[in-house]
């Protein structure tokens, strides 16, 4: 397959992530379409480093799947947090982190 | 090759379902199920481009692990049915989808009409041991050995911040007062 297959199709999935980011009131789906977006990512950096014939890009993308971790610990424990605290789960309704 | 090309259109198709299944599905449950079909589909992709420890990885952390975090999560908050933005404006709930459409059709123009000449071929062939573990290895431990020491540390961030935001902090309100004043 030539790699403008594959970067399209990184192109359009990396849209749908950007779209459900935009559009989604929940959080966790929000956090489910940023995951999303950095696999779109990881996708286009693997097709390029097939294009390219060296491996550098694929350790690119193992970076990018470690800080996709971090942010989900992160993220989940934000929602948590929210959760215990009896806040709305609802991006619209937070808009401040403090306490 | 014909081989390769129907696979890499069930994986396509399958990726762009989960997507489009995270996106759309308003249980939160069913998105989470949805991502790890689309994660899948994408290590099948990665196989295709010969990324074979990335495949791996992408099945046992991300499809495994990360997605269990989440299972979890959703299992304790709740499923509730988060709907779609509610209809206020017509004009605001259409926005995000379509800034994305616009932004896809001009990412696409950009791909279509870029004059990269690699981007219309399949790449040059490769020996066997393109992207297994021992070359990612070799290439994490050797050349890209800082970074490799920063993402260990940044995972170690994120476990401390984990354990931060999520202990139960004594001299704080009893758990089930509604709102209580901050220390």
């Amino acid at each position: 397959m030539d790699t403008s297959w594959f970067v399209v199709l990184s192109a359009f999935i990396f849209c749908v992530g950007a779209a459900g980011v935009m559009s989604r009131r929940s959080p966790l789906v929000v956090l489910l379409c940023l995951e999303l977006m950095l696999n779109a990512g990881n996708l286009a950096l693997v097709a390029f480093a097939r294009m390219l014939g060296n491996e550098e890009g694929q350790i690119f993308a193992l970076i990018v799947m470690v800080v996709a971790a971090c942010e989900v610990v992160i993220g989940l424990g934000i929602i948590v947090g929210m959760f215990r605290r009896r806040l709305p789960i609802d991006v619209d309704k937070m808009t401040e982190l403090r306490g | 090759m014909l081989f390769e090309q129907i696979l890499f259109f069930i994986a396509g198709f399958g990726a762009i379902a989960g997507a489009l299944g995270v996106a759309i599905l308003r249980n939160p449950f069913f998105s989470v199920l949805a991502l790890v079909a689309h994660l899948i589909a994408l290590a099948v992709l990665f196989l295709l481009l010969r990324a074979d420890f990335l495949a791996a990885a992408q099945v046992v952390v991300y499809a495994g692990a990360v997605m269990v975090l989440y299972v979890f999560v959703v299992a304790y908050v709740g499923g509730s049915d988060s709907p779609l933005r509610p209809v206020e404006g017509g004009l605001g709930n259409a926005f995000g989808p379509l800034v994305a459409l616009a932004v896809f059709v001009e990412l696409s123009i950009a791909v279509v009409g870029s004059s990269l000449s690699g981007l219309g071929g399949r790449g040059p062939d490769v020996e066997a041991g393109f992207g297994s573990p021992g070359a990612i290895g070799d290439l994490l431990l050797t050349k890209f050995l800082l970074p490799f020491e920063a993402a260990s540390f940044l995972l170690l961030l994120a476990a401390v911040g984990a354990v931060v935001l999520s202990r139960t902090r004594r001299g704080l309100e009893p758990l089930d007062t509604p709102q209580g004043t901050p220390d």
